[in-house]
């Protein structure tokens, strides 16, 4: 089932309808507007995000005494705890709590991992039905589709198709797009959903190791409705998630909002630290490739995320290619760092979804360097053997002809002949550039010829 | 080797030299009076905010503000003539589904955001404050703080096994960006801001 397209064929995809894509990428940059006005109106901002940063630097530096530390914190608080080194050992370790409970129905807020674990399909293929309880989570479910975006998972969707979805799922009339009425068909659904479960899973925004308790962020308030209502609680985690004491909450939650949708904080930011009584809570600590990340220090930095989605929003290829196109769980600048560790020969092509502006950077608010590790992405790929054969070719065919001034000299001029006489020999389908744009008039001559002509000679 | 110990151990070998926790820097709110900045935030994410003398104030508030509404908690014991003041331990939270109202105290209000905290110490059940359609919380005046940092100062090492920060009701934009409130949590939020 995995996907064999590349981020270009997908983006092209993606670019057949290009009102649509217009849409996309104004709704995007609205939410990156948001951001920015949040941003503004905090004195210490900057101070804010150096601060965050080097909170993270400080966690990824300790991070095995930190992990002890919360696992101790967290067992004194008779949470249960589990490890898993693997997306695999990840889905095992789930499905066996539920068996032990003897649940077959389960409802699920926001997370990324289980996204990047494909937690849904393990169950189902077990025979356990998932229910996404987040709104645009639903959306997407019931669509048969992964999210577009980490923190608007539906951003893609139109509300006259999420009308249609729910028509056809939840009986809602035909033809209804309004936002309101859509929402109160959602929750009512939901409630019921929250009201019949008897196990929720959860993610984790932050876990603090002096504490043992874990932070979960939402606006609506589904993973509350969730795992206050359930008999079992399943909490998971990436090992990278940890702070090191309750205060630095203080930072974090004052940066993830604004950043990712210009709000002030969530509405709800709950604090689990002990089970309710007599019911079990269940953390698991996922590596899945994240301890090599640590290992690659040009990639290391990648780990302070904490999944804001600001560098999606900002980012020019992801408003204009959409989610879906960088078929990985997390899409966008992060996810393209992200996703060659944990298979670089699936997502060699992620790292060269960019330009490389450094927008993305510049609105991390853990200070992550995501442009520059795109770049060193790129190389690494390369080395290994893992680009695309015309890319290499074409550029050891350019690496050749700027190394010889000769070689340069004749390819220049052999390109204004080809394009004054014979423009269909670029102007094609074969040449990439083409694609979206239209070839530049042929200067008559070179600069060196010009300069030539009209300097050299003067200066004699 | 359990997949714990593999884990820590590739932590181990892989993590970088240790790298020094940053001193937390003096953060300030800026210009401005934080019960005015917290009011008005919270007016911008939805809440409805109402400055009274004293909780008589607020009975009349609410009895005017949620008319229809019919099994009402509160934890508030001078409520017990309109609310149920007392949830027994060990309450199926299963049975709160019906629940049009809930009035709650909070510890503290946060104005930089509007968030207002409470834990097990102020919930009887857990699922009380996002169950409710509509929620009331009452928070001191002189237990409104500038910045999350100085929130959490106040929280310090309260030992709670349950706290939430609450900003505004329930709220969602997962369709087209459009802001919604009354997604699955409380519908609305009453804010009092209680002068005594």
């Amino acid at each position: 089932m995995k996907e064999t397209k590349d981020h270009a064929a997908l983006s092209e995809a993606f670019n057949a309808d290009e009102p649509r894509v217009n849409w996309h990428d104004e709704t995007l940059w609205f939410v990156r507007q948001k951001r920015d006005r949040a941003a503004q109106t905090i004195p210490d901002w900057e101070l804010l995000r150096e601060t965050a940063s080097r909170i993270k630097h400080n966690v990824l530096s300790n991070l095995h005494d930190y992990l002890l530390q919360f696992e101790a914190s967290a067992r004194a608080n008779g949470v249960i705890v589990h490890w898993a080194a693997d997306a695999r050992e990840h889905n095992q370790i789930v499905h066996a709590i539920l068996q032990k409970h003897k649940v077959d129905r389960m409802v699920k807020s926001k997370s990324m991992l289980t996204e990047e674990c494909h937690l849904n399909e393990y169950l189902a293929e077990n025979g356990v039905e998932v229910i996404d309880s987040d709104l645009g989570e639903r959306i997407v479910q019931l669509a048969k589709e992964p999210p577009s975006h980490i923190v608007l998972p539906s951003i893609h969707k139109k509300k006259e198709e999420v009308g249609m979805i729910f028509h056809e799922h939840l009986g809602t009339p035909t033809g209804m797009s309004d936002p309101q009425a859509l929402t109160e068909a959602a929750r009512q659904h939901l409630r019921e959903t929250f009201l019949t479960r008897r196990a929720a899973l959860t993610g984790v925004n932050f876990a603090v190791a002096e504490t043992g308790e874990f932070v979960i962020c939402t606006n609506e308030g589904n993973a509350d409705m969730g795992a206050h209502l359930a008999d079992v609680h399943i909490a998971c985690m990436g090992i990278e998630k940890l702070i090191p004491e309750r205060k630095h909450l203080g930072v974090f939650l004052r940066l993830l909002t604004r950043s990712a949708t210009g709000q002030p904080i969530t509405t709800y930011s709950s604090h689990f630290k002990k089970p309710r009584e007599g019911h079990e809570l269940h953390l698991v600590l996922v590596d899945n490739g994240r301890s090599v990340q640590l290992g690659r220090e040009d990639f290391r930095n990648s780990l302070k995320c904490i999944r804001c989605g600001a560098c999606m929003n900002t980012c020019p290829v992801y408003r204009r290619s959409g989610g879906h196109s960088y078929h990985t769980a997390v899409a966008g600048p992060i996810g393209s760092i992200l996703a060659p560790n944990l298979d670089m020969k699936a997502n060699a092509d992620l790292p060269f979804a960019s330009t490389l502006c450094g927008s993305c950077t510049n609105v991390c608010p853990v200070k992550i360097d995501i442009h520059d590790q795109l770049y060193k992405w790129r190389q690494v790929i390369v080395r290994e053997g893992y680009a695309d054969t015309k890319k290499t070719m074409g550029m050891k065919a350019m690496t050749a002809t700027f190394a010889s001034p000769a070689t340069f000299k004749l390819a220049g001029k052999a390109g204004r002949w080809f394009m004054r006489h014979a423009p269909f020999a670029v102007n094609n389908r074969l040449n990439p550039w083409y694609k979206q744009r239209d070839m530049p008039a042929p200067p008559k001559e070179s600069f060196g010829e010009w300069y030539l002509k009209n300097r050299k000679k003067k200066h004699e | 080797m359990s997949s714990r110990d593999s884990i820590l151990a590739a932590v181990a070998r892989n993590q970088p030299a240790r790298l020094p926790l940053p001193e937390m820097p003096a953060f300030v709110l800026g210009e401005g009076d934080p019960v005015e900045k917290f009011a008005a935030v919270a007016v911008s994410v939805g809440s409805k905010v109402f400055r009274v003398k004293n909780l008589e104030e607020v009975r009349q508030a609410i009895l005017k503000e949620h008319v229809g509404a019919k099994r009402i908690v509160s934890g508030f014991p001078q409520f017990s003539d309109m609310a149920e003041t007392s949830v027994a331990p060990g309450t199926d939270p299963h049975t709160l589904a019906d629940m049009d109202l809930a009035i709650l105290p909070a510890q503290l209000g946060v104005a930089e955001n509007s968030a207002l905290w409470v834990t097990d110490a102020q919930l009887p059940l857990r699922v009380l404050p996002f169950i409710c359609q509509r929620l009331a919380l009452v928070v001191r005046q002189q237990n409104i703080v500038p910045l999350m940092h100085q929130a959490y100062d106040v929280i310090g090492a309260q030992d709670y096994g349950f706290g939430t920060f609450i900003a505004g009701p329930s709220r969602t934009a997962d369709i087209e960006q459009s802001l919604v409130l009354g997604a699955h949590g409380a519908r609305t939020l009453s804010v009092f801001i209680l002068e005594e």
